[in-house]
């Protein structure tokens, strides 16, 4: 396949590891902060092409993973009432809520379906009139803009049956968040995706008043390992930078019209990442002009604040101070059969991926 | 018992880890049998049978000594069991009646059996439509004309309305162990450097299924590979000395037979993500949705161990057969990592294979 | 948020584009972008084109890459 195949081949792999070899002196950790990332890391074995010198750390760049339990236990409550239909991204369907799951609603009888995108949820809401059809929106600024599509259309066909339940956030204040933290990192890959929307101005606060540079990775093996020798280089010359690794498909101005259409629909709100706390500015709800289209303004529903489960360190290996296999629970209590936290139920969650991939 | 849930999940019928706990803690526990430990695709059941030979009256009168010479011996029957619920009941390459009888056939001929007998039930939801019952029907007379296999006997149920998702049916059948095919049963005779085969390419049924059924919108032409295998399987028999273990990689996939097999010896499996089979199609969906061709159901492959000097003389018998054409060598068994599958990767780089825990999920991350 | 795959345009109607991945057709969204022709590829992300692939950056990136990993494509 084309713009994958090229960017596999083990020999460039090979090749970019022996420079990387070369050139890295210094003890150095890199944190990659997209559950993409994690996951290509651990599929195509990188960590056995890195002297060393080098560590990849994981870090909030799950949305599954960050949004916590009250987002589903919300989203099991709008399932359980009458006349919903719930679509989701298959993503969320197994995470474990504070008493259930929404895989565990389904069987139980409530109507919840997986689409593969948004626009399928506007299709549903065409053809059931009758329903309320409620789009469970997750994911960073990758997919925002899509579900602010997706109530842009709405608006216009008049879809009043077509809702949201909000759960998107934003990648700069969190990464910031870290590095205030005080998370021991020398540079950062950076979610190629997100930054093919938003471009690269949102990280040169990093280089300039945290010391620490950037470069914005494709996933193939490839690219990673293309961005690890640029943020390799940067380190031991000393000069952290804000570079692309990801060229053919990030533009330093990144996508202004997907921009525009999220800055339409939505705004920013403070918002509360799991294992980190409340973080300013950090998440996204919907703008007053479209709030027949949040499910929270037309159906608020009550649903407590549950503790997390006991045991769980998801949230300090969220922020990368904590690896999977430091987890008392992990592999034992905590598998993906039978999660305990979100890490592990996701995909792509850092737990999930440890356990799939571990040697 | 192992068992945390006080309901049933749809997670305990997806063939992986919690559906295999519910296996042992409940049914194995109740029904535990020497026969049913084997915990085969079919049980093998030792017959005892007399048979009496023809023409040859001995002449003798005497009560304790027979009047026509008599030959007794041990048959083995294999005897399999499948249930059938898939949605939707028509997909691109077949129809729940084809699954049915290709699913039964092919248990019993990864058994080393020729499959002979089946039994068809049906339980019918009120208000199906009869057209769709006799494609259906029409569907399975033809697979198992095909198989060479009748089916000799049935059941009908027909269920209120919304009390079944329109038509489940189950197949049990029946086969006789050839001796002649020399399969060796026998987990315990494979080494380390057995080869693992397979004889076409990862994942059709699984993707075309999928896409049939969730409103997806692509489109594709991924077909279901469900395919009536006894014939590939008795020409490899007849061809190979030393085949030691087979079995039909389907939900799950190939990955968790491989699971499966390797918790039964103590040596490892590696497989070459290169020499995998995965077509064009396969590919591109699991691309597009996140999944792994490897976790994905087959219904017309075989997965087989033989020894290290076999595995190119199946490979051109199975290449020979319509159902081979993509045969392949796709790994070994190894002294390393005992009871572990470990996958060598496209980029040079290695991963473990767990068994599958529910079925695979579409994802966006 | 990063599954998304290069798949080619091979017809433009309106706001949506017949897509080819692999052999696979989808019908994708062009909202969020602009200037989509025939013959380009974009990255699809579920459902939509969130941007456009530059044929001649890919090339350009391949090209440092076989010079850093002292490859030659030809030999």
């Amino acid at each position: 396949m084309k713009y994958i195949d090229e960017y596999r081949k083990k020999d460039l792999i090979l090749g970019i590891a022996e420079e990387i070899r070369k050139i890295s002196k210094k003890e150095i950790a890199l944190m990659e902060v997209c559950g993409g990332h994690t996951m290509a890391i651990h599929r195509f074995g990188l960590h056995s092409f890195l002297p060393p010198t080098i560590s990849l750390l994981s870090g909030p760049g799950c949305p599954v993973c960050v949004s916590g339990q009250h987002f589903i236990d919300t989203a099991i409550a709008y399932c359980r009432q009458p006349g919903v239909i719930l679509t989701t991204y298959g993503d969320l369907i197994r995470v474990p809520g504070s008493a259930s799951s929404l895989e565990k609603e389904r069987a139980a009888g409530m109507d919840i379906r997986i689409v593969y995108s948004v626009l399928e949820s506007l299709e549903i809401a065409r053809k059931n009139p009758g329903s309320k059809v409620i789009f469970l929106g997750i994911g960073f600024e990758t997919t925002a803009p899509l579900t602010a599509a997706a109530i842009a259309e709405a608006a216009k066909l008049k879809l009043t049956n077509f809702h949201v339940l909000s759960a998107h956030k934003v990648m700069p204040p969190v990464m910031k968040a870290l590095v205030k933290d005080g998370v021991k990192i020398n540079g950062f890959i950076a979610p190629g995706h997100v930054t093919a929307i938003t471009g690269t101005s949102i990280y040169k606060d990093l280089p300039m008043a945290f010391g620490l540079g950037v470069v914005v990775s494709g996933f193939e093996p490839v690219d990673m390992m293309q961005a690890i020798l640029m943020l390799v280089r940067q380190i031991e010359a000393g000069k952290p930078n804000v570079e692309i690794q990801y060229q053919r498909v990030v533009q330093p101005s990144g996508n202004v019209k997907a921009r525009k259409l999220l800055d339409t629909v939505f705004e920013l709100k403070d918002d509360y990442w799991r294992g980190l706390g409340m973080i300013p500015l950090s998440g996204l709800k919907i703008r007053g002009k479209f709030s027949e289209f949040d499910i929270e303004k037309i159906l608020p529903v009550d649903v407590a604040m549950a503790p997390e489960p006991k045991g769980c360190i998801c949230g300090m290996i969220l922020r990368g101070l904590k690896k999977p296999t430091d987890c008392k629970l992990f592999a034992r209590r905590c598998t993906p059969s039978d999660p305990v936290g979100a890490c592990m139920v996701s995909g792509e969650g850092t737990c999930a991926t440890y356990y799939k991939y571990r040697e | 018992m192992k068992t945390r849930e006080d309901k049933i999940l749809l997670s305990h019928g997806n063939g992986g880890r919690i559906m295999h706990d519910l296996i042992s803690d409940l049914f194995m526990k109740y029904f535990g049998n020497r026969i049913l430990e084997q915990q085969g695709d079919s049980a093998i059941l030792p017959v005892y049978v007399t048979t009496v030979v023809a023409g040859q009256h001995s002449g003798s009168r005497s009560k304790t000594k027979p009047a026509f010479p008599e030959k007794s011996g041990l048959v083995e029957i294999a005897f399999t069991t499948d249930s059938f619920v898939i949605d939707p009941i028509f997909f691109p390459g077949g129809d729940i009646g084809k699954l049915a009888v290709c699913g039964t056939v092919n248990d019993l001929s990864v058994s080393g059996a020729v499959p002979l007998y089946l039994s068809a039930s049906f339980i019918i939801e009120e208000g199906f439509p009869m057209k769709d019952l006799e494609t259906i029907v029409r569907s399975m007379a033809s697979e198992a004309k095909k198989a060479g296999v009748l089916i000799v006997t049935g059941d009908t149920k027909v269920v209120n309305k919304g009390k079944c998702d329109k038509l489940f049916i189950n197949t049990s059948g029946i086969g006789k162990i050839d001796n002649a095919a020399r399969l060796d049963r026998k987990i315990s005779s494979i080494k380390p450097g057995d080869l693992i085969i397979i004889n076409g390419a990862l994942g059709e049924h699984g993707m075309a299924v999928m896409n049939a059924r969730e409103s997806f919108n692509f489109k594709t032409p991924l077909k279901s590979d469900c395919a009536c295998l006894n014939y590939l399987v008795r020409e490899v028999l007849d061809n190979s000395s030393s085949v030691k273990f087979m079995r039909d990689p389907t939900r799950g996939g190939v990955a968790t037979v491989m699971n499966e097999l390797a918790g039964m010896m103590p040596y490892g499996i590696e497989l070459s993500e290169p020499d995998l089979p995965v077509g064009k199609g396969v590919r591109a969906m699991c691309e597009l949705l996140g999944f792994d061709p490897l976790y994905i159901a087959n219904e017309g492959k075989v997965v087989i161990v033989a020894g290290e000097k076999e595995g190119e003389r199946i490979v051109e018998v199975m290449k020979k057969n319509k159902l081979g054409k993509q045969s392949a060598i796709i790994g070994h068994v190894v002294k390393d990592h005992p009871g572990k599958v470990v996958l060598n990767t496209e980029t040079g780089g290695k991963r473990i294979l767990a068994s599958l825990s529910g079925d695979p999920l579409p994802r966006i991350c | 948020m990063c599954l998304a795959i290069p798949a080619k345009v091979i017809q433009v109607k309106g706001s949506n584009a017949l897509v080819l991945i692999g052999d696979t057709e989808y019908n994708a969204s062009l909202l969020l972008i602009d200037d989509v022709k025939e013959g380009d590829f974009i990255m699809l992300h579920a459902g939509f084109a969130i941007q456009k692939v530059d044929e001649e950056e890919a090339i350009e990136t391949m090209r440092l890459l076989n010079e850093v990993a002292g490859y030659d494509p030809e030999s």
